[in-house]
This record gives C-alpha cells, structure tokens and sequence, in this order.
C-alpha cells in the first residue's frame, strides 16, 4: 500500500502553494490553450512565448485544481521556460513515461524498459518527484493535465 | 417505529469490507447506494434458475422470466404511487429517461422559439439533453436561479416560466442536497401551460414519493441509488402523453408489425423498450423496491435526516469558519448530500487523504458544472448518507478531516 508522503512530496506541496510563472502573456503573440480535466474539473490555462528560432521564452500558467494538477502545471513551465520546442516535446514524452504513459500499450518488463528509454538523457529534475503519482491511478489524469495542454499549443502551432 | 440499524448494515456485504485495513466508511450514496443482500440474489437467482428472454417464448422458463420482469415494473411503478404499471418505462438510468423524452417528446412538441426552463442546481443530465435540443431545434433554455441560501430563487417564477413548454427540475440537489418544493412548481408551470419533468434521482432512495401528488409529467430515476443494480432506470409518465410521444429506439420489442414499407409500434411502455432489456437488473430493482418498502421510506427519511443534521452540527463546530458547506445549513428541507470546501485544501487532496481512513467522499464537479460556476468553486467535497450509515461514520468522517487538516499544514 503506498502511502501519502509517495503522493504529496514535499517538493510538490510546495510548487502547489508557491506556483511557478502564473500569470498571463498577450495573445498574439503569445500562443495559449486551456485543458480541462473533466472528471474533476481541473482546469489548465497556459501562454507560450516561442521566439522564430523555436525556443520557449516565456510561460505563464493560471486555471484551478488539486495540488497535484496545480503543483504539476508550476512544475512543466519551470521546465519548459528557456527549452526549445523539440527538448519541450522531450520532456512530455518523458514525463508521460514517467506517468506510464506510452504510445503503444506495453506491460511489465517492455513498459519499465520504454520508461527508461524515453526518460534516458532527459533532465526531468523536480518532476521526479511526481513520480509517486504512479502508484495512485486515478491521479494520472491530474498530473498529466498540463503536459497534455502544452503538447496541444505545439501540436496548433506545428499546424498553423 | 424505530430502525435496527446493525441488522439493516449486516444485509449489505460490501459494508463488511476493510479499505487500507480501516472499516470501511462510505459517505457517497448520492454517487451510488450499496446493495443489500436481497437484491444480490434476486438477480443471482433470476439468472441461475430463470434465465430466459422475455415477451417471447411459451415454454415455463420464459413465462416465469416474463412474470418477473413485469412484476418488476409493477413494484417499482406502486412505489412510486403510479396508478398504473403500465406509466412506468424501464430505461438503464435516469439520464436516458431524460434523453427519451428530449428525444421523443420534445422532437414532436418543441422547436424555434420554444423554451425550456431549467434551474442552476440541475445535473448534467437534466442540462445537456435540453441543450442538445437547443442546437438542432433552437428551443431557448431558461435558467431559474438560486438564493443566497441554496433554494431556488422562485421570486421571477411566473416570468420564467411565461410562454414555456416544459419546466425540468430536479427533485433534490445532489450538490445542494436542497429539496425543491415540487408541487408548488407543478402548480406555477400548469398556470403557464407548461409540462414538468422531475428528475427524481435524489429524492426516491430517501424520501417518500407519489408522482400522482406531485402531479407531474416525467418522472427520471436510476436504480443504483436506490439500492438496486446499475443498468436499470425508469421514466414514469402520465398514459396519455406516452400514447401520444413517437417511439424512442427502433428494434425488437418495440413494435406490433414489421413490413417491407413500415412498422407499427407497440402498446405502451413496450414501445420505448426496443431490444432484450436489462432483465435481471429490473429483477434487482423489484427486489430494492421491496427492501426499501419493508424498511420504510417514513423510516429512512427520519434515520437520514438525523444524520444530516448531526453532520451539519458536527462539521460546523469542530471546523467553524474552516468549512463552507455549500447548502442549506440545518436538515430541514435538505437531504442528505453535504458539499462543502475545506481549509482551502482541493476537494481531490481530500478525498486522497480521507482515503486512507476507509473513508469514501465525492471529490469533484458533481456533474453540475453550472452549478459550481455559481457558486464559484471548481470542485467540493460531498458526504452524502443512506440508511445504512452510523453517526459513528459521521464522527469517522470529521476525525479523517483533522488529519487531512494536520498533513496539509506540515
């Protein structure tokens, strides 16, 4: 039975109560998108300055949800501040691999080798500590919000 | 008459059940009720001495299946106070009896211009069955709004309902747990000409029901609220509208004749069953139906309302200014379900932390977003009873809030 301290590290209650980049960016320029999760309610604003070389100046967050949803979004704009679009979509893939997350369905052994496959030679940093996050599936959802709504402003931006 | 509440536990199995080696506390019966015993074997026995498809062979196992069926309904319809088993349509749950008379009904009565009336409390399945209509038939949508104290705000009652076809209303809120004064709406929406749908879902596990003295139309109720299985609802309705509505799916069951050129439809309320219905599950209805009747909806609505009014005093006096209860404040014209915010903590952190305890809260939007954007939260927590619960869940309920206080403050 995992407990509460795997869930709600220290590192996490404290990206929920102090968030990171809230706030907002004028759009345009900026790109912006919301995520809902709605199961819960959840919700996820995000603003993304890229500059023409592809990299991520600037990231504001806002929207409302449970620490892990909240403390995750603070946790992804930290990460993705200053990366370029291609490390950004890195990170989701790794983070999402983290969360169990793959693009096909693997099972045991073929699932911790993709995780480590997609987690190898990515920084993940404080994210590592969502990681308990696994062991309590029904918050799978909350902590991949904000990942799910930052690949959604690259997926637009590729296509526009 | 009094209750024996360790007998009434000792019929429901789950309830015997250890979450995280803690007894088990479930506070959620407005999400969905245990079942007791009696309904397990209904079922059990249906399809291990009974099993066969219904309304259609002649040989004993399908008369016996047919005979259980139809008392099923026949049950389930007289609890309710129906006059006639006949009103009473089996569907899988309160949202598609909404959706049937959206469907049906309001395919052939309503379109451009015509409003529908709704309130702020509704859920979800009594807001976008009427907003799906709304964009194919462009039927308007009214909104009764609700009181600084969680009732319906009844002040522009007569305005709202001027010129509309049709008032959809729940019964109780199962965010609220406000209990609408429903034949006093009954009575406005007939001065304006207008017919009233109730979803019920919240009232017919905890209260005494007569769709008769209510006088509505549309009566919308699951049964895995009530102590029944999931996968078995009901939409009652007065005879002659369900005459008068086209049929709902199309198939088997359903109809009188199929030719090459067209089909006749079947008596009522066969006409809105098309395809082989959830037949053991209607078993398990008649057999909560039965439960509910022997324990006494007298009974249930006394035992709850002592629970809800202890939780209130409970909650507000070990939490003070701690706690938002989002809903009226003493047991009186409320049921059962308790939202409320806690010390700023998410109603999902909650939950987790409540979790542990063997405690089982609704964390969420309850599926009344409109609602939560009312009354400007994202999310509550809900405690909710039913006649299995103990005062001593209640105090298990507020001693898992202190740790979950304690854990978020380190």
């Amino acid at each position: 039975m995992p407990g509460l301290e795997d869930l709600y590290r220290e590192i996490i209650l404290d990206h929920y109560r102090s968030p990171r980049n809230r706030g907002e960016l004028p759009t345009p320029p900026a790109l912006s998108a919301e995520g809902f999760n709605p199961l819960c309610g959840d919700e996820v604003v995000l603003y993304l300055n890229v500059d023409a070389d592809g990299n991520v100046t600037d990231v504001k967050t806002g929207g409302q949800g449970c620490s892990i949803s909240q403390a995750s979004t603070s946790m992804m704009s930290a990460a993705v501040k200053g990366k370029s679009i291609t490390e950004a979509r890195q990170l989701i893939t790794a983070f999402k691999a983290l969360m169990s997350i793959h693009e096909s369905k693997l099972e045991g052994a073929d699932a911790t080798a993709a995780t480590e496959e997609a987690i190898a030679g990515v920084r993940l940093g404080d994210l590592e500590a969502l990681q308990g996050v696994v062991k309590f599936p029904v918050r799978i959802k909350c902590a991949t919000l904000a990942w799910n709504t930052l690949a959604q402003i690259l997926d637009e931006s590729e296509s526009a | 008459m009094s209750i024996d509440l360790a007998a009434i536990r000792s019929e429901f199995p789950l309830l015997k059940r250890q979450i995280n080696g803690k007894r088990l506390v479930y506070v959620d019966s407005a999400a969905t009720s245990q079942k007791p015993q009696s309904v397990l074997d209904a079922m059990d026995n249906y399809y291990t001495t009974q099993n066969a498809n219904v309304h259609r062979g002649v040989y004993t196992l399908a008369e016996e299946a047919t005979s259980a069926f139809e008392s099923a309904r026949a049950r389930t319809a007289k609890f309710i106070g129906a006059q006639d088993p006949h009103e009473l349509v089996f569907t899988r749950n309160a949202t598609e009896s909404i959706n049937l008379v959206a469907r049906t009904w309001g395919y052939q009565n309503l379109r451009d211009g015509d409003v529908v009336v709704l309130t702020e409390m509704e859920h979800h399945a009594n807001i976008v069955p009427w907003q799906m209509l709304s964009a194919e038939r462009g039927i308007v949508i009214r909104w009764i709004p609700i009181t600084a104290d969680y009732r319906l705000d009844l002040s522009d009652l007569d305005a709202l309902l001027d010129g509309a076809s049709l008032l959809a209303v729940t019964s109780m809120s199962n965010v609220l747990g406000t209990v609408n004064d429903i034949e006093k709406l009954v009575a406005a929406a007939r001065s304006a000409g207008a017919k009233v749908l109730v979803d019920a879902c919240q009232s017919i596990p905890h209260d005494p029901v007569d769709v008769v003295a209510w006088g509505a139309d549309f009566v919308a109720f699951s049964g895995h609220k009530m102590m029944g299985p999931t996968g078995i609802g009901a939409l009652w309705a007065r005879r002659e509208l369900l005459e008068e509505m086209p049929p709902f799916l199309g198939g088997g069951e359903m109809i009188r004749d199929v030719r090459k050129d067209g089909f006749t439809t079947n008596d009522v309320p066969w006409k809105f069953e098309a395809g082989t219905p959830a037949i053991a599950e209607a078993i398990g209805l008649g057999a909560a139906v039965d439960w509910l009747s022997a324990v006494g909806m007298e009974n249930i609505a006394s035992h709850e309302r002592a629970l809800t009014a202890y939780a209130l005093e409970q909650l507000t006096s070990a939490f003070g200014d701690e706690i938002t209860i989002y809903g009226p404040p003493t047991a009186e014209g409320r049921g059962s379900a308790v939202s409320f915010l806690f010390n700023e903590i998410h109603a999902h952190d909650i939950s987790q932390v409540l979790d542990e305890d063997g405690v089982c809260v609704r964390a969420g939007h309850h599926c009344a977003k409109p609602l939560m954007r009312v009354l400007g939260v994202p999310a509550t927590s809900r405690a909710s009873f039913a006649i299995y619960n103990t005062f001593e869940d209640i105090d298990a309920l507020v001693e898992a809030l202190h740790k979950a206080k304690t854990f978020f403050a380190r």
